[in-house]
């Protein structure tokens, strides 16, 4: 018994153990993203900027089959995700499925549509946790970012419905220049909705928010005030909420674990099948796998796309001889192909990377920016013109 | 059930907090607790007291199961107070 105290811990980035070289372990967090038609716009989506062009969305069949492929494998936690996936009709019947082939079942919303009787009817599918997102404090803010005039009112409802339904509530807040400086009342905001967990999560720059990053990338500023207001409200409150605060990554000095290495415990599944070692993988220039030709076994340990980057052979200067490479596995692999054209490039959020500068630049430009540069909405119209 | 502020004392009766599930997962050869997005893999004599952990035994008729199950433990007593202690600030266990 004397090893009765030493548990793994349980914060979200070491939860789960890294595997090295192509010997993996098994993915243990499936991400479904069962549809990317979402009814909100919200210009720092992490969908593909192109959604509107793909269209074949999964059937409930394959769903089922995909999710009994991860569960035999190991997988263990179950993300519902989109787009809304609360769109699917067949949402609960996914759920229920999941859930009795023994997944922890996560719900993924902006919680647009989230009728009490369907929470009911997905409780009793066996729904474990809802996650709502939230895009700022008040109705106007609200709904000026998420392109959408009912969404607040439709939020404040569903929040206060999950906890009468006894979930356990994850609320989520992407942080940004526009709504950054309302942390105070988003705090607040969470607070009382009794929220149990709340992610401020600052965006990450992919998809459409990479598109929109000079008009959403906060300058040092702000985010500093922000993290003094996030620590001194946790001094507050104590243990009652737990406060989740991802730093934005361009601010760092050290690149973020992106996804626990390449293909180490992520896998996920888009709308039209395609599995990916993370769900911005669709910007890199390869083919991916899609589950509707293989299997998920296949896809995780023999397809090309999911070990292309696993373990570290892959690396170049300055990741190959770096002794923080166990660490950060280089960082995120997607960031350093979309900012200097390599994957296998060191990503440049980090200093010793010779692409350094083009964070560093954003960041000047975040800190000089004096004017309000427009956003572009995630819509099928700005899909459809920016593809 | 509250998740307590300071620590828990033989009296407390924990149970899992809901939210969290704890189950036997094969391919990892152990026992995980699942909760919101995350997931732990337990030892085995993590495990091994949160399933004593069922809402209805006080701390004390836990350390006496348990001393049964395992004597000659010298430090069981103070093993199991250390991991409550730490189930509590993660809430992993709520307490009546």
């Amino acid at each position: 018994m004397s090893d009765v105290g030493c548990l793994s811990t349980d914060s979200k980035q070491s939860a789960f153990q890294s595997e090295k070289g192509k010997n993996a372990g098994p993915p243990l967090w499936l991400l479904a993203e069962l549809t990317y038609r979402c009814p909100l716009q919200c210009p720092y989506c992490s969908n593909p900027v192109n959604f509107a062009a793909i269209k074949e969305e999964l059937t409930t069949e394959e769903w089922k089959r995909v999710f009994a492929q991860g569960r035999e494998m190991g997988a263990a936690q179950l993300g519902f995700s989109g787009g809304e996936p609360l769109l699917r009709q067949d949402l609960e019947e996914l759920v229920s499925e999941a859930r009795s082939l023994g997944y922890y079942t996560n719900l993924i919303t902006s919680g647009i549509g989230l009728t009490p009787s369907r929470m009911a009817a997905l409780k009793e599918a066996g729904l474990d946790h809802i996650q709502i997102s939230f895009q700022d404090s008040d109705e106007e803010r609200n709904n000026a970012l998420a392109g959408s005039r009912k969404a607040f009112d439709a939020k404040l409802k569903v929040a206060q419905a999950i906890k009468e339904q006894g979930y356990p509530m994850v609320m989520n807040v992407v942080l940004h220049r526009h709504n950054i400086d309302h942390l105070q009342s988003i705090l607040n905001l969470s607070f009382s909705l009794g929220a149990d967990y709340l992610e401020l999560a600052n965006s990450q720059y992919y998809g459409w928010a990479l598109h929109n990053r000079d008009a959403l990338m906060p300058d040092r500023e702000q985010l500093q005030r922000a993290e003094l207001v996030t620590n001194r409200f946790r001094e507050e409150i104590g243990e009652q909420m737990k406060i989740y605060f991802v730093v934005p990554d361009y601010y760092e000095s050290r690149p973020k674990a992106c996804m626990n290495g390449w293909g180490a415990v992520f896998l996920t599944v888009a709308p039209d099948g395609l599995a990916l070692p993370c769900h911005n993988a669709r910007d890199l220039p390869f083919s991916f796998p899609n589950v509707r030709d293989h299997s998920l076994d296949h896809i995780w340990y023999q397809s090309e796309g999911f070990r292309l980057y696993r373990g570290d052979d892959w690396m170049k200067e300055p990741c190959r001889s770096c002794s923080e490479k166990d660490k950060d596995f280089g960082g995120c692999r997607c960031q350093a192909f979309l900012l200097t054209g390599d994957a296998r490039n060191a990503d440049p959020v980090c200093g010793k990377s010779e692409h350094h500068h083009i964070v560093v630049n954003a960041r000047r430009e975040a800190d000089h920016q004096d004017d309000v540069r427009p956003l572009v909405f995630r819509n099928t119209r700005n899909s459809v013109s920016l593809t | 059930m509250t998740n307590l502020a300071t620590k828990p004392s033989r009296y407390c009766i924990p149970a899992l907090n809901p939210g969290f599930r704890m189950q036997w997962e094969p391919a990892q050869g152990c026992h995980v607790l699942l909760f919101p997005e995350g997931m732990v893999k337990l030892n085995p004599s993590a495990a091994e007291i949160l399933m004593m952990c069922d809402g209805k035994r006080d701390i004390e008729t836990i350390i006496a199961a348990l001393a049964d199950r395992f004597p000659g433990v010298d430090t069981l007593s103070a093993d199991l107070m250390d991991f409550v202690e730490v189930a509590n600030e993660r809430r992993w266990l709520s307490f009546h």
